[in-house]
């Protein structure tokens, strides 16, 4: 269960950006700044993410049902369960990025904060732009440079981009080291693990408050997996993480919240401890010891 | 069996041998069609072989350079200046790319990523049904319909714009603009065909990459489906301007047919095609007049070599490049 | 506000998604207008020569009174382009059955593809060139023009379509029913006359009466190869008349009935051209070969 974060610390809602001038970082309030690792952005406030009562459907194919559950602010949640139990399908949920599948719809309530970002009012653009996602296959644009691929988002809002913001981008992503001295050469150059850090580079670079991660490591070696494992860690401090995995020792090693998922419905969550080792549903008990899935 | 021992060789040969006459259709058909297809090189290379001959006489009476690059074409005073022609064979190739290439890729976007799912398939069979028409109706319909048509908004445009080069002047019906048009039409199936071919396989996770940032439409095909396509839209483009180059007959009945290079879009001129079509009667006799026109279609054979090795050039490029991108990267340490 | 939570996205984006959009879907649209012109313009002009007189006379060729019907062009059309089939189909799928089964990867096989390649590039009139260099003035079966002549014209032109299309569907028949086959020990031209040919049939088809309507539409081969006379004939050795041939003759007449003619006779064309194509994307669709 996520605190609700008190009033206080809540952010300043953006009023000033109805005009477009070159990309502001949008400020933050004044806090003390967490030691972190050297060159990492200090800590900054991100958003919580609830759903609410989520039905999504592949044409006739009922595939959520009535799913309620909460993504802390500055926490990494975990979402695991065995094949087509909906994990992916409740992350795209959150970006809209569900209903761009031909026949397929959702229903329900998706709050980023208080927001819910399904309302009519809401533009998709604008909700796919604070809530950022990186897949599960590394996909950098194909014909841009290292530099090109980090900046074609904030090249959407903002005439120029800075170098200092896609060197901030690649630092969050722990790849500035490695592409420095090469940010002209085409991204699909990288290996695969570097290519899936680009992607989470090209995510972070548009600061968006909540990142969804769906198996972002499935796809790569053990040592990519693990970089990319360390980067979550680190990355919690200044967005939201929803990650989805199979990998239930990934799950414990970098979540701090842990939802489990059969059949299109929450079974059970809670600290990803108390999951693994002292679950209150059989189901969840079954799946963790690896009876199934 | 003793080793040495000849097997006795039954009506289809022993169990594992088979007599030479039951290899025979095997072997016929293989040298047949090796055969075949060789002939195929052999013949197309002796046709340009024969065009080069052919052609001589009026190469060896004018030169090479002046017959490419002289602008008098008078062949009853024997002046064989292929320049008109030339300029008017890329002149109005040039208008037909123009103006089918974006519309084709329009139409190709419009089919794969924004049209509703149920008139796609309409959609497409009405474009393609462009080819269906003949050069000849096309020629037709030209000379009947769009240029009285055309005349007065083509006399509008030259009078408001005239201070853009090659757009003010004088008007007349048949003009390098109206077969400009007529080829743009023409292309517009085989560019779209390819164009939407390309486009379609553009994989999604690029496309979803895009929209995961806050792309709107718009961007999306701008970020991930326009530079990953453009290659083979490219080749398709190329395509087309080889079958602008080389149209005759619908060129021919609305371009005018003056063997001059005219002031504006809106003038009459020639192409290598039409010339080839609308002298050779006259030519026949006159074994000069013939290998100019003979010239004509060697140069025009060589134009169509050059764009087909350039259209192949895209579509490999195009190719390699898409294959990288596909490229397993899963599993590199990194 | 609903709103405020989100960086609104600015207006000028959403003008130039929407400006763009409507843009493509006009485009789309002007595409579409030429074909419903000529299409419209086809019929409205031409529907008036059409009667049983119109396809069963030949043209008269005078220029005054009764211009006759189209008989000997239709004929024409139908004989050549028949000629040329027998000869583009058989070469086109030889070659292309060489390409799959033998050739392959080869370097021959590699020259091959690229100069039907070109075969596929050259214009129309040039090939009619060729035939006009190496057979009428080269004197093959007297210096005259004959249909025959046209004929090679047009199978030049219908060769070079007949042979990719085929090649891309014989590389379609899978190679476990080769291997199938094989197994059974049938000997190579048996795999490939009773296994792989009847499997791309259809898809071979599709490509014959493809290239089929292509030839029937052309104009530009037949000038100085078969030209064209106004009686039936069918002698290939003689001077034919067909559709292509007498649509241009009488374009730029100024007599209205003659014109009425031309317009009746493109509207044949293209109703045969355009039920060949039919024909060929209906055979395509029940081909088991996707």
């Amino acid at each position: 269960m996520s605190d609700p974060v008190s009033p206080a610390v809540r952010r300043e809602t953006p009023s000033t950006e109805d005009q477009m001038p070159s990309h502001e970082p949008i400020a933050t309030p004044a806090r003390p700044v967490p030691s972190s690792a050297a060159g990492r952005q200090p800590q900054r406030l991100a958003r919580a993410v609830t759903v609410e009562r989520l039905n999504a459907w592949y044409g006739d194919h009922h595939s959520i049902k009535d799913l309620t559950l909460s993504f802390a602010p500055n926490k990494a949640t975990a979402l695991i369960g065995p094949s087509g139990s909906g994990k992916s399908t409740v992350v795209r949920c959150i970006n809209r990025m569900h209903e761009e599948i031909p026949g397929a719809r959702a229903s329900g309530r998706v709050l980023l904060d208080s927001t819910d970002v399904y309302d009519p009012d809401v533009d998709v653009v604008a909700v796919r732009r604070a809530i950022g996602m990186v897949f599960q296959k590394p996909n950098p644009f194909p014909t841009m440079s290292i530099f090109d691929n980090v900046a074609a988002g904030l090249k959407l809002t903002a005439r120029k981009v800075s170098h200092e913001q896609v060197e901030g981008a690649l630092r969050g992503a722990g790849l500035w080291e490695e592409v420095k001295d090469r940010l002209g050469k085409p991204g699909i150059g990288l290996s695969g693990g570097q290519q899936q850090r680009l992607c989470i580079a090209r995510a972070l670079a548009v600061e968006p408050d909540v990142l969804l991660m769906d198996e972002p490591a499935s796809a790569l070696d053990p040592i990519s997996t693990l970089k990319i494992e360390e980067l979550v860690q680190e990355l919690k401090s200044r967005v939201t993480i929803a990650i989805v995995t199979h990998n239930m020792q990934q799950a414990a090693r970098v979540a701090d919240e842990t939802a489990f998922m059969l059949d299109g419905e929450l079974v059970e969550v809670g600290p990803t401890e108390k999951i693994f080792t002292n679950p209150d549903d059989s189901r969840t008990e079954e799946y963790v010891t690896g009876k199934f899935g | 069996m003793e080793a040495g021992t000849i097997t006795p060789v039954g009506e289809h040969g022993s169990a594992l041998h088979r007599s030479p006459a039951a290899r025979l259709p095997d072997r016929l058909l293989k040298w047949g069609l090796t055969a075949l297809s060789v002939g195929v090189i052999v013949l197309i290379a002796y046709f340009f072989i024969r065009l080069v001959i052919e052609s001589e006489p009026v190469f060896q009476q004018v030169g090479v350079v002046d017959f490419l690059f002289s602008a008098d074409w008078v062949p009853s005073k024997e002046l064989y200046g292929a320049l008109p022609l030339l300029a008017g064979t890329l002149i109005t190739s040039a208008i037909a790319l123009l103006l089918g290439i974006p519309v084709a890729v329009a139409t190709a976007l419009f089919v794969t990523e924004l049209a509703p799912r149920r008139i796609r398939g309409p959609l497409t069979i009405v474009i393609d049904l462009l080819a269906a028409v003949p050069s000849v109706v096309y020629g037709l319909w030209g000379f009947f319909f769009l240029i009285p048509k055309l005349k007065p908004a083509e006399v509008w445009f030259a009078d408001t714009f005239s201070f853009i080069p090659f757009i003010g002047g004088t008007v007349t019906g048949p003009n390098y603009f109206i077969a400009g048009l007529i080829l743009a039409i023409m292309i517009l199936p085989i560019a779209s065909a390819i164009s939407r071919e390309v486009i379609s396989t553009v994989p999604s996770e690029h496309k979803e990459a895009a929209l995961a940032l806050g792309a709107t439409r718009w961007e999306m095909i701008r970020m991930a489906v326009l530079p990953y396509a453009r290659g083979g839209i490219a080749g398709g483009a190329m395509l087309g301007l080889g079958r602008a180059i080389g149209e005759t007959i619908a060129v021919t009945l609305v371009i005018g047919n003056a063997p001059v290079i005219g002031d504006s879009i809106f003038q009459q001129g020639y192409t290598l095609a039409a010339v080839i079509a609308n002298e050779f009667g006259e030519a026949a006799s006159d074994e000069l007049h013939r290998a100019a026109l003979i010239g004509a279609g060697l140069v025009l054979f060589v134009l169509t070599l050059g764009v087909n090795a350039i259209a192949r050039g895209f579509v490999m490029r195009a190719e390699r490049g898409q294959r990288a991108a596909r490229g397993p990267a899963a599993g590199m340490a990194g | 506000m609903s709103a405020v939570a989100f960086q609104p996205v600015s207006p000028r984006r959403r003008r130039a998604d929407k400006l763009a959009r409507g843009l493509v879907a006009l485009l789309t649209g002007a595409a579409l207008v030429p074909l419903v012109l000529i299409l419209y313009y086809l019929i409205k002009q031409g529907i008036g020569a059409i009667s049983l007189d119109f396809f069963t006379t030949d043209p008269t060729g005078s220029f005054l009174g009764d211009p006759g019907g189209i008989k000997s062009a239709i004929l024409g059309t139908v004989l050549m382009v028949l000629l040329a089939s027998a000869v583009a189909v058989p070469v086109g799928v030889g070659v292309a059955i060489w390409l799959v089964e033998f050739g392959r990867e080869s370097k021959l096989a590699h020259a091959v593809r690229y100069f039907i390649d070109v075969m596929t590039g050259v214009p129309s009139i040039v090939f009619g060139l060729f035939v006009y260099i190496t057979l009428v003035i080269g004197g093959v079966g007297g210096s005259s023009f004959a249909a025959w002549k046209g004929s090679v014209a047009l199978g030049l032109l219908m060769l070079p379509i007949v042979t990719r299309s085929a090649e891309v569907v014989l590389l379609l028949v899978p190679n476990s029913l080769r291997e199938a086959a094989y197994a059974l020990g049938a000997p190579r031209w048996k795999v490939v006359f009773r296994v792989v040919l009847p499997t791309a049939l259809p898809g071979i088809v599709t490509g014959v009466l493809l290239s089929v309507a292509r030839a029937a539409g052309e104009t530009a081969p037949l000038l100085f190869t078969a030209a064209a006379v106004n009686a039936t004939a069918f002698n290939y050795n003689d001077s034919m008349n067909s559709l292509p041939m007498l649509i241009f003759k009488n374009v730029g007449q100024a007599q209205d009935r003659l014109v009425t003619i031309a317009w009746g006779a493109a509207l044949t064309l293209v109703a045969m051209i355009l039920m060949l194509t039919l024909l060929a994307r209906l055979i395509q669709r029940r081909s088991r070969l996707s």
